[in-house]
């Protein structure tokens, strides 16, 4: 019997952890910029690669994670390759989903200690297509034209909401197949 | 590549590896604001760079470059031993040219060559507090943080004005990322300080004995502290380089005799070596004293 246990990490714990932290690194301080990571997992559904790259990167036993119903399949294979402590969504370090959740359902830190803020990672359906915006701040030198499909209607609205809590507020990491985007609370996104 | 046996990649754990990413990256998030983190013991003493070894450590791979500099120069011990540090425990290539350089870890200086998007820069950091010689509390100077109440740090600026006529801080001179947190610099001289605004490069802090490191990403506005009517300015020694006779590089004196004897140099060992390759002479190069 084949269980989602069975199914293998990174071939290379080491340097695919690295080349897959280097890409969340260049995505976060290039907001919108788009990297290619995981390609070679085989994570079980519904994990993208550069979800499961970025979770076998970064999520281990000292983080927490929480994961949205629709990934849960996926729990058992990430217990056993990361080991993170579950928490309910409000308190998590980490939170999986696949729809970008409520501002009030996770943690966005306090002002002395803004780093405790929760980081969404989201599977989203495509980057590079879809919904556009117009990133701006820290990291772009120009305004910068992100597209995105996966994200919510009102998504603009609740960054901007997101936006006003500065130094606090999450920071998310954006998944599709193999490639990933990511966009730190520091960045203002307009519609368009 | 051939690396030490024995050793994880880069000589740390990948759990302590993924702990520095995880800051890194909040870091990152969070221009100039300082994440606490569990800093390792590391084989070199607390004010030799542990900071900055162990940020380098969990952002290198093996397609990097590695350049260390310490105060400008590749050829001091500090530059030298980290190099070697790297080159047996992860086995990256090393360089002495700040454009071949992938990641630049550096003590007290930035390169002259402006530095590009795909480049690193990872500073040594002994003070990551700029509120801690006015406030020796960290949970004080926090929530002066959080509040972004910096008013004391103008009155620093204000009382070095009425003493000296001007701002007396030539390093580590504070400055305010992406207009929110104030942050060190680290001891970089103030001539270093407009180097950091909208940088093309990523610029990563660690403080190794005072376990926090920070960030600002490329492109970040970058302020020296000043007020309008006593605008942040930059000095360096009134010199030409003695070597390339560069005029707008930062120099370092040089005693040479005891006879008063003084000589000015680029701090920037590869910058002043790039100059003189391409053929640019100073007072007291060799080719000149043959010449005359």
């Amino acid at each position: 019997m084949t269980t989602a246990t069975d199914l293998p990490g990174f071939a290379d714990p080491v340097l695919d952890a690295q080349a897959a932290f280097r890409a969340v690194l260049a995505a976060l301080s290039s907001p919108g910029s788009i990297h290619t990571v995981g390609t070679g997992l085989t994570p079980p559904a519904p994990l993208a690669t550069a979800t499961a790259a970025v979770l076998l990167a970064l999520v281990d036993g000292e983080t927490s994670l929480a994961i949205a119903t629709a990934l849960q399949p996926a729990t058992a294979w990430l217990a056993f390759h990361c080991g993170p402590a579950t928490a309910p969504m409000t308190d998590a370090g980490f939170v999986l989903a696949d729809a970008l959740p409520d501002l009030t359902a996770v943690d966005t830190g306090s002002d002395e200690v803004p780093e405790r803020a929760a980081t969404v990672i989201l599977q989203v359906a495509t980057l590079g297509s879809g919904d556009r915006f117009t990133l701006a701040g820290p990291g772009l030198q120009h305004p910068t034209q992100f597209a995105v499909d996966g994200l919510p209607a009102d998504f603009a609205a609740r960054w901007a909401a997101n936006r006003a809590l500065y130094p606090r507020g999450i920071d998310l990491i954006l998944c599709a197949g193999s490639r990933l985007a990511a966009l730190p609370r520091s960045v203002t996104v307009r519609e368009g | 590549m051939s690396t030490m046996e024995g050793y994880n990649f880069a000589y740390l754990d990948e759990q302590t590896k993924r702990m520095i990413r995880r800051a890194l990256l909040k870091a990152v998030a969070i221009p100039g604001h300082q994440i606490p983190f569990g800093s390792r013991e590391m084989p070199l003493p607390y004010g030799w760079g542990t900071g900055g070894i162990q940020v380098t450590a969990a952002v290198l791979g093996p397609q990097d470059v590695l350049k260390v500099i310490d105060q400008g120069a590749d050829d001091t011990t500090n530059a030298v031993s980290i190099r070697r540090f790297f080159a047996r425990t992860a086995g990256v290539a090393t360089t002495t040219d700040t454009e071949a350089a992938s990641v630049i870890q550096t003590r007290h200086r930035i390169p002259e060559k402006p530095l590009r998007e795909d480049q690193i820069i990872v500073y040594q950091v002994p003070q990551p507090e700029p509120l801690s010689r006015l406030e020796p509390s960290r949970a004080e100077t926090r929530r002066m943080h959080a509040l972004a109440e910096y008013g004391l740090m103008h009155v620093k600026l204000y009382e070095d004005i009425t003493r000296f006529g001007h701002v007396a801080i030539s390093y580590d001179y504070p400055v305010m990322v992406n207009g929110r947190h104030l942050m060190a610099p680290s001891p970089i001289p103030a001539f270093d300080n407009p180097k950091m605004h909208h940088m093309a490069a990523l610029q990563l802090f660690g403080a190794g004995r005072e376990k926090r490191l920070y960030a600002i990403p490329p492109y970040t506005s970058v302020v020296s502290l000043d007020f309008d009517d006593h605008p942040f300015r930059t000095t360096r020694a009134p010199h030409a380089c003695g070597l390339c006779g560069a005029t707008d590089s930062y120099l370092d004196e040089v005693v040479t005799d005891d006879q008063g004897g003084r000589l000015y140099v680029c701090s920037d060992t590869d910058h002043c070596e790039t100059r003189r390759e391409a053929g640019h002479t100073g007072s007291e190069s060799p080719l000149q004293e043959a010449a005359q």
